[in-house]
């Protein structure tokens, strides 16, 4: 190990979103103000075409060999054999069936097997496929080559190099984004949670006057609602010799709900409302609509003034006159379908109606069955009511009370949905007789998260502001309890808590108290539970009753005993260990009773 | 199998003659091409002393050997641009006569539209004369002539004095993409069949 002589001249924080991965750096030798920049980075925007952009969007094309000629996929580094960004975007919109999107949600999508190349989902035999870990890699292969083309002296993966993850991610998703960094050679790696980097990217952004905005005692709710995810976090300020000090209390589910679903809502409607003048769209002029209503809706929402705006979408053929579709979008359409229809004005009990879990082994991803934002965010602040109640004493009432309200994601950039979500929120603090909240602003919605990232790489270096927080969820593993075995009855689980909530990065907890039989050579599967809500149970915790939402049962784990100097069959009684690591991954160990090994316990398991 | 190296081919067959012309043909591409040419796809970046327009503080863009300056294809490139973002050619190639102003409003909108992504995209413009147009101007002695055209009664000396008729556009910034070698600018929209 080589780490001490390369110390990393950069602190670089790579947002790899489900729609669009952005770079963003610090000089960490420059002298105190060191600017935070972002990479442009060049991909292709058209074939033989290079294009600088800001953001490399999360796509990867597998062309027909007939499709693109080699000259046509030059990059400034090398040909590629495959096609990211941009290009790959627009190809695929034509071509859905060559085309790997939304890899970040099968990442942590626990009812596949995410090792294995199944991407483009349900598509010809002849297209080559991609695991979502290999599409993973390849974003970051291109985020590396770009920086080394600009950096040739200072290789990426030399850098300190923090990549975002979302708070919702379970322990196999976090493992599985760290395993796709290594693939590629990062050596210095940290995870961060992305509601987190965007308050890094808030105290970035107002320099110092962020103690001015916030005080001890105060609650900040981060809504960050993206392209394809919508995530909740929230935390607390409290104080330390005199410091301010943020801590991370809580983090919500893992919501597949985002500003794609709602250009998609308004496209379906206006192909309802020309259906029924008359007018059957095809499928590529209802994918035109969807790509218009992005547009039109950012103007609808963002100027009060505008009463209806144009959607055309142009023949595909030459002529484009005649064969030119013309509708429009009204502002009562769009307050109709995104407003009411995404952030209905509903009370803090109104949750969204329990998902059935049943459908673990369904292929497709587990999109949010309830569209309504402010339902998840209800549900949210209510099963956390208790979350701060360690730091500031037990608050009253039935659902935790944010004072700060930070914002991220792109489409909270349109004012009319940015405030709605603030009336609602607000609504619901006068009715339980709380002050209300305030709007924490300063942040470019789109690249915070990059920015915030990259900050925390510099923070990390020297001094500064770090949020505390450690693991968001105790984990749990199941255990089928001594019961006589009742006829058709699944014999009752209990529940080991293996890893407490809030264990920080590069503490170990031992389990004690407990053993389990390992055969040797043969996989032992266990069921796993994450909680985000039972903050007091240490390691070694047996639950055996538990309220149905206070443990989510995640995919299975599985420990494998190599068979080196022992003998297949042999039994071993092994005792559970969870550490988490430096990058801010759980790892679950067995060890053996007799001597010092330890087994790592697999939390993604592969089908054989 | 046993080769015989000695053993000279006494015709000329088509197979060698094949050969021989595709020697030939290696040889002036040799030669032409000179040692400008790169040998392999994978060339490393290399500086190169002449300067690029760079996007705003970012670091500055190492030209890439394999890319070609946009210089003779700028206007074919900038052309296609205009193709996939507004349909620009297919508007112009086409006869409005015949068809009602709502739908050549329509197809206006198509054309504006990504005209206007296009230049935003690419180009960064600034008017050339801040004052509002038809307000009165003076020009000094030394002005600019590239920048400022004077029309009607020109006679006499600096400073001038006149209405500010169009207040000229400049543009500060380019950014083009860039080109990989071997690309066929001529193409600035691909024919598409649907399988």
């Amino acid at each position: 190990m080589n780490q001490e002589q390369t110390r990393a001249r950069y602190a670089v924080g790579i947002d790899l979103g489900t729609t669009h991965c952005v770079l963003s750096y610090v000089d960490l030798d420059a002298d105190d103000d060191a600017a935070l920049e972002v990479m442009p980075v060049p991909q292709l925007s058209a074939p033989g075409t290079i294009d600088e952009k800001w953001q490399l969007p999360s796509f990867v094309y597998q062309a027909h060999e007939s499709e693109l000629s080699g000259d046509d996929l030059s990059l400034p580094w090398s040909q590629e054999p495959v096609v990211v960004g941009t290009l790959a975007r627009e190809l695929g919109s034509k071509t859905p069936i060559r085309l790997v999107a939304s890899a970040k949600s099968w990442l942590c999508h626990g009812g596949v097997d995410r090792h294995s190349a199944f991407l483009p989902l349900n598509s010809p035999d002849e297209v080559p496929k991609l695991s979502p870990l290999d599409a993973t890699g390849l974003y970051l292969e291109h985020l590396r080559r770009a920086w080394d083309y600009w950096y040739p002296d200072t290789p990426l993966v030399d850098q300190d190099v923090t990549i975002t993850v979302p708070a919702s991610f379970d322990p196999a998703a976090r493992e599985l984004t760290a395993d796709a960094a290594r693939n590629i050679g990062f050596r210095h790696l940290t995870l961060l949670e992305e509601p987190q980097a965007a308050v890094y990217s808030w105290i970035e952004a107002s320099k110092d006057a962020w103690r001015d905005e916030v005080g001890v005692g105060d609650i900040i709710l981060v809504v960050d609602i993206g392209g394809g995810t919508s995530d909740f976090s929230l935390v607390a300020v409290t104080e330390d010799d005199g410091n301010l000090q943020l801590n991370r209390v809580a983090v919500g589910d893992h919501i597949l709900l985002g500003g794609d679903n709602m250009d998609l809502a308004l496209a379906y409607r206006l192909r309802a409302k020309l259906a029924q003048q008359g007018t059957n769209l095809q499928p590529w002029q209802v994918m035109g609509i969807v790509h218009a209503c992005r547009d039109a809706k950012e103007k609808l929402l963002a100027d009060p003034d505008v009463e209806s705006v144009p959607i055309v979408v142009p023949s595909r053929g030459s002529k484009l006159l005649g064969g030119t579709l013309r509708t429009e979008l009204t502002r009562d359409e769009v307050r109709e379908s995104l407003v009411e229809g995404f952030f209905p004005q509903v009370g803090i009990d109104d949750h969204p109606a329990a998902q059935a879990r049943g459908a673990l082994t369904q292929m497709g991803l587990p999109y949010a069955q309830d569209a309504a934002i402010s339902r998840h965010l209800a549900a949210f602040l209510s099963r956390q009511h208790g979350a701060a109640d360690e730091l500031f004493g037990a608050g009253a009432g039935d659902f935790i009370k944010p004072t700060r309200i930070l914002f991220n994601g792109g489409v909270l950039k349109a004012p009319a949905l940015a405030e709605r979500t603030l009336t609602i929120i607000n609504s619901w603090l006068s009715t339980a007789g709380a002050p209300q909240a305030t709007l924490l602003s300063g942040l470019d919605l789109d690249l915070a998260v990059a920015r915030g990232s990259a900050y925390y790489g510099a923070v990390r270096q020297g001094q500064g502001v770090r949020i505390r927080g450690g693991i968001a969820s105790a984990y749990y593993v199941g255990i089928e309890s001594a019961m006589p075995a009742i006829p058709g009855m699944e014999p009752p689980v209990e529940a080991l808590c293996v890893a407490p909530f809030g264990m920080e990065e590069g503490s170990e907890a031992e389990v004690p108290g407990r053993e389990f039989g390992l055969v040797v050579g043969e996989p032992v599967r266990f069921r796993f539970f994450g909680s985000t809500t039972r903050r007091d149970d240490t390691a070694g915790t047996l639950l055996d009753y538990w309220e149905p939402e206070e443990l989510e049962e995640l995919p299975e784990i599985q420990a494998t005993l190599p068979v080196e100097g022992r003998t297949p069959g042999e039994v071993v009684p092994v005792r559970l260990a969870s550490r988490v690591t430096e990058v801010g991954t759980l790892r679950l160990e067995a060890i053996p009773r007799d001597g010092a090994e330890r087994w790592q316990v697999e939390l993604d398991v592969r089908e054989q | 199998m046993n080769f015989d190296f000695t053993a000279i081919p006494t015709t000329l067959d088509a197979v060698h003659l094949g050969l021989a012309v595709l020697a030939a043909l290696f040889l002036l591409l040799y030669l032409t091409k000179g040692s400008s040419s790169q040998p392999a796809p994978q060339a490393a970046p290399q500086p190169e002393p002449k300067p690029e327009p760079a996007p705003e503080a970012k670091p500055a863009p190492k030209p890439a050997p394999k890319l070609k300056e946009a210089t003779p294809d700028a206007a074919l490139q900038l052309l296609s641009l205009l193709q996939q973002e507004a349909r620009f050619v297919d508007f112009v190639r086409e006869d409005l006569a015949g068809f009602s102003d709502a739908d050549i409003g329509a197809a206006a909108r198509v054309v504006h539209e990504g005209s206007r992504k296009a230049l935003d995209e690419y180009f960064r413009f600034e008017p050339v004369r801040g004052e509002d147009e038809e307000s009165r101007v003076t020009l000094p002695e030394g002005f600019n002539a590239h920048e400022v055209r004077l029309t009607g009664n020109v006679v006499g000396k600096a400073p001038f004095t006149g209405t500010l008729v169009h207040r000229g556009w400049k543009v500060t910034e380019v950014k083009l993409p860039k080109l990989a070698e071997g690309h066929d600018t001529r193409v600035i929209a691909p024919a598409e069949v649907e399988l």
